[in-house]
C-alpha cells in the first residue's frame, strides 16, 4: 500500500537526521536568560516586571497584550537585571527582558513529578484559559498563539484533530526525540485537546523516516478510541499546515484568507501538544523546549531540553563548540529557519533547532537568467509560478505578482533550492508579499 | 558577539546542487549517442561539420558578449552554445561547405540567441533559427543529402532523396523500417538513426533533465493523424511508422521541442505544445511544399508559447473547493 501524502509539488532534500537516535539531554542552565517579548505572531507581550524584581522559574514577565498575543513566563530564577532590547532571530532589535540567573527556585504551582495524569477533569473553559494563561503557542516555527486556534469561528464545525509529528525539515529531531520519550503525554495531550474541540477523530501524521516512532505511538495508541496513527510519504513541505491536511484528509483549505477551520481541521504541532499536556496537567508554562543542536562538522550533534532565553552560543559549546569552517548559523531548519546575527540570540519558543552551516553550503551561488526550466513550478506545493512572481517583482509589477496569488505563498523555499540558475526566487517573492 | 562573519542570507539555506551547467552537459551526454551513430553512418564529414558548428557557436557567443554585449563575464562555458552547434550540425547534411556552417552558426547564435539577451530570453530555439536561416539561403545545398556509408567523402559525397521525399512518389523504394530505425538512409547527419536519439531520450529522462510530455505526445499526434490518412489512402500517404522513424521527427521531439527556453511552463502546456507541433508537422510534410515541416512546426509552437503559458496556468491550491 503507498503511503499518503498532499498532491501538488514537493521536493525531497537530503534529511541529514544526524541526531534521530540522540536521547534528549538537559542543557545547561545560562549565568543570564534573554526573554523577547515578541516570540509569537500577534503584538509584544507588555512587562509585568521590573529591574530589580526577584522571578522565579514559571514566573510570568510579561503578560500578552490583546487576543493574539502571549504571556512570557521566566524559564529561571534570578534578578530582573534590566528591560533593554536585543537583536532576535528576526534579525531585528526588539524588547526583551534580562534575567540574572540565581539557583533554580520553581513557582510552588508548577507540579514537577514525572507522575502521568491520564484523566484530565478540567472543563473545556478552563483549558482554554490554562494554555492561554501559559503563553501556549505553535511550536513547529510559525508561534502562532495556541488558544486561537482552539476557539475557532462559530460557523466552522470541527472534525479532525490533525497532530503534527511530519518533521519534515533535514536536521531537525526534536520532535522525534519528543515522540520517543514522551509517548503517553503526548497522548494525553491529544485527549485533551479532542475533548476541547469537541472532535471524535485526532490523526497523528508522521513520516514513513520514523518508524519507531510510528511503532511506538500506534502500540499506545491501541487501546485509545479515536486516534490514528498515520505514516506519510516523505515529502517536503509535507509539515506545512495546509499540505499536512491535504495529505490526512483529502481536504484543500482556500487561499487565504481561510483558515484550516473552514475545511473541518485545526493542526497542532506535537511539540505544541506536549506543552498542552504539561500547561493544563501540571501547570507549567512553556518555558522549556528540545531544540537540536547539529550541523556541517559539529562534533557532537544533540536534543538538547532548553530553558528558554539561553544564549545559542551556550548550546552550541555543549555541541562541541563551533566548527571552524562555520559560515552561518540557522535558527530551525535549512529550508525555513532564519539565519542568526550573532550566537547571544536567546532560544524563543519557536526555535526548534539550531543549525551550523560551512561556507561551502552558506554561500549562495552567482545569479543566472532564467532558463525556463520549469522546476520552480513544478515543486511549487501551491501551484504557483514562482519565476512569473519573481520577474514581476523585478519588475516592481506588484499588481501582477498579486494578481498571480502571491499572498498564498508559504515560503517553503522549495523553488529557491531547486532552481538551476540560482535565482533568489523566494526574496523577491517574500518582497512582493509586503508591498501593499 | 561573534568573532567571525557570517553569511546572513534568508532561506532557503541549502540547494539541491543543481546548475544550468550541469542540466547542458546532460543533454550533450545524452547527445553522444546520436554523435556516434552519425559518425558511423556518414563518416568523417558528419565530424568536421559537427566540429565546425560547435566550434563557430562558441567563437560568435564569445565574441559577441565580449565586443558587441562588452560583458564582464562570458556564458560559452554554460554548455548551451555547444548544444546549439551539435544541434544545428545534426540538422545539415555532411556535405555541406564549411562557410555555411559558419554563417548558419552567426545567425543562430547571434540572431537566435544572442540579440535576446543571452540563454533564457531568447523565444525561438536558436539550432533552428539557424537551420532555417541556412534552409533559405543555401537551399541547392540544405535539400540534398548525402547517402550513407561514405566514410571518407565530405563535400564530394554522392546525394539521394531522404525517405520523406520518396512518399507519395516512390513508395515502393521507400527503405526498411530496420534500416530507417538504424539510420541507414539519406537525410541530415544527426536525424536519421532513430535508435541513437531514442538512447538519448532515456538519457535525458532518467537524469531528470526532461519530462516524456512533449517528445511523446508530438510522437502520438504524429501517429494518429498520420495513421488517419494513411488509412485514408495509402497509395498517397505513408504509414505512421514511417513518418515516425523518417525525417527529424525523433530529433526533433526530443532534443529541439523540449529546450528549456522555448517550451511552456506546465506539464498541461506542454501537451498542448506537443499536440500543436505534431499537428503542424504532419499538415506541413502532407500538404506542403517541404518534405519536411518539423523545424517550421517547433518555431511557430515557439511562438505561442507565452500565450500557452497564459492559458495553461497551474491550478493553484485550494482553488477548487468542493
Amino acid at each position: 500500500m503507498s503511503l499518503r501524502t498532499f498532491s501538488t509539488g514537493g521536493i525531497h532534500p537530503k534529511s541529514n537526521k544526524l541526531t534521530a537516535s540522540g536521547a534528549i539531554e538537559p542543557a545547561r542552565l545560562p549565568s543570564q536568560a534573554v526573554f523577547p517579548l515578541s516570540q509569537h505572531i500577534g503584538a509584544p507581550a507588555v512587562p509585568c516586571v521590573s529591574k530589580g524584581d526577584r522571578v522565579r522559574v514559571g514566573t510570568q514577565i510579561a503578560k500578552a497584550d490583546g487576543p493574539m498575543s502571549a504571556s512570557v513566563h521566566s524559564s529561571v530564577s534570578g534578578t530582573v537585571s534590566k528591560i533593554d532590547s536585543i537583536v532576535d532571530a528576526s534579525g531585528l532589535r526588539r524588547p526583551a527582558v534580562f534575567i540574572d540567573v540565581e539557583g533554580d527556585e520553581w513557582e510552588p504551582s508548577i507540579d514537577r513529578s514525572d507522575n502521568l495524569v491520564i484523566n484530565v477533569t478540567m472543563s473545556n473553559e478552563k483549558i482554554i484559559e490554562r494554555i492561554r494563561e501559559c503563553g501556549i503557542v505553535g511550536m513547529g516555527g510559525a508561534c502562532f498563539p495556541t488558544h486561537v486556534k482552539l476557539c475557532p469561528p462559530q460557523e466552522c464545525r470541527i472534525d479532525t484533530l490533525i497532530v503534527n509529528a511530519v518533521e519534515c525539515e533535514p536536521y531537525l529531531t526534536a520532535d522525534h526525540r519528543l515522540i520517543l520519550e514522551y509517548p503517553d503525554q503526548i497522548i494525553v495531550g491529544v485527549r485533551i485537546l479532542m475533548k476541547t474541540l469537541g472532535v471524535e477523530r485526532a490523526v497523528i501524521g508522521i513520516e514513513e523516516n520514523k518508524p519507531d516512532a510510528i511503532e511506538l505511538l500506534r502500540t499506545k495508541t491501541q487501546m485509545v478510541s479515536g486516534i490514528e496513527v498515520m505514516p506519510l510519504a516523505m515529502k517536503y513541505p509535507q509539515g506545512g499546515e495546509k499540505q499536512l491536511i491535504e495529505a490526512v484528509t483529502g481536504r484543500r483549505v482556500p487561499p487565504p484568507p481561510a483558515l484550516p477551520a473552514h475545511v473541518g481541521c485545526v493542526v497542532q504541532n506535537v511539540g505544541t501538544v506536549f506543552a498542552i499536556y504539561e500547561a493544563v496537567v501540571k501547570n507549567k508554562p512553556l518555558i522549556e523546549r528540545v531544540v537540536t543542536v547539529t550541523g556541517e562538522g559539529v562534533s557532537r550533534p544533540c536534543n538538547l531540553k532548553v530553558r528558554m532565553g539561553t544564549p545559542v552560543g551556550q548550546l552550541i559549546e555543549q555541541a562541541g563548540g563551533m566548527p571552524e569552517n562555520t559560515a552561518k548559523i540557522v535558527s530551525g531548519g535549512p529550508m525555513m529557519g532564519r539565519p542568526l546575527l550573532g550566537t547571544d540570540v536567546p532560544v524563543v519558543k519557536g526555535t526548534s533547532g539550531i543549525l551550523l552551516l560551512s561556507e561551502k553550503t552558506a554561500a549562495r551561488k552567482e545569479e543566472r537568467n532564467c532558463i525556463r526550466c520549469a522546476k520552480c513550478v513544478s515543486v511549487c506545493p501551491m501551484g504557483l509560478e514562482p519565476y512569473k512572481l519573481a520577474t514581476a517583482a523585478e519588475l516592481g509589477r506588484w499588481e501582477v505578482a498579486r494578481e498571480s496569488w502571491v499572498m498564498s505563498c508559504i515560503e517553503c523555499g522549495c523553488c529557491q533550492s531547486t532552481c538551476p540558475s540560482h535565482r533568489p526566487l523566494l526574496d523577491w517573492i517574500r518582497l512582493s508579499k509586503k508591498k501593499k | 558577539m561573534m568573532s567571525q562573519n557570517l553569511f546572513i542570507s534568508t532561506s532557503p539555506h541549502i540547494h539541491c546542487g543543481d546548475s544550468v551547467e550541469r542540466n547542458m552537459h546532460l543533454v550533450i551526454l545524452a547527445l553522444v549517442p546520436a554523435l556516434a551513430a552519425s559518425v558511423l553512418l556518414f563518416g568523417i564529414g558528419a565530424l568536421i561539420v559537427t566540429a565546425t558548428s560547435v566550434a563557430s557557436c562558441l567563437l560568435f557567443e564569445w565574441l559577441i558578449s565580449k565586443w558587441l554585449l562588452k560583458r564582464e563575464r562570458c556564458t560559452i562555458g554554460d554548455g548551451s552554445a555547444i548544444i546549439t552547434g551539435i544541434l544545428l550540425a545534426f540538422n545539415l547534411p555532411s556535405n555541406i561547405p564549411l562557410f555555411q556552417i559558419v554563417m548558419g552558426s552567426l545567425f543562430a547564435i547571434g540572431v537566435g540567441k544572442m540579440v535576446f539577451g543571452g540563454l533564457g530570453n531568447n523565444p525561438f530555439n536558436p539550432a533552428l533559427v539557424g537551420r532555417v536561416f541556412m534552409l533559405i539561403s543555401f537551399p541547392s545545398r540544405m535539400t540534398s543529402w548525402p547517402v550513407p556509408h561514405q566514410m571518407l567523402a565530405y563535400t564530394d559525397a554522392v546525394t539521394a532523396a531522404t525517405p520523406l521525399g520518396l512518399v507519395g512518389y516512390q513508395n515502393d523504394s521507400l527503405p526498411s523500417y530496420m534500416d530507417m530505425f538504424l539510420g541507414n538512409t539519406g537525410g541530415s547527419l544527426g536525424e536519421t538513426c532513430a535508435l541513437a536519439l531514442l538512447i538519448g531520450f532515456v538519457i535525458l529522462l532518467a537524469f531528470r533533465v526532461i519530462t516524456w510530455h512533449i517528445p511523446v505526445t508530438i510522437m502520438l499526434t504524429v501517429a494518429v493523424l498520420t495513421g488517419a490518412m494513411w488509412l485514408v489512402n495509402p497509395e498517397v500517404y505513408a504509414d505512421p511508422l514511417t513518418h515516425l522513424l523518417s525525417g527529424g521527427l525523433m530529433l526533433g521531439s526530443i532534443f529541439m521541442a523540449t529546450d528549456y527556453v522555448t517550451s511552456p511552463m506546465t506539464r498541461k502546456g506542454m501537451v498542448w505544445y506537443g499536440i500543436g507541433i505534431g499537428f503542424l508537422t504532419v499538415v506541413i510534410r502532407l500538404f506542403g511544399s517541404y518534405p519536411e515541416g518539423m523545424s517550421f512546426a517547433i518555431l511557430i509552437m515557439n511562438a505561442i508559447v507565452p500565450l500557452i503559458n497564459n492559458w495553461c496556468r497551474p491550478k493553484h491550491f485550494g482553488e477548487v473547493v468542493k
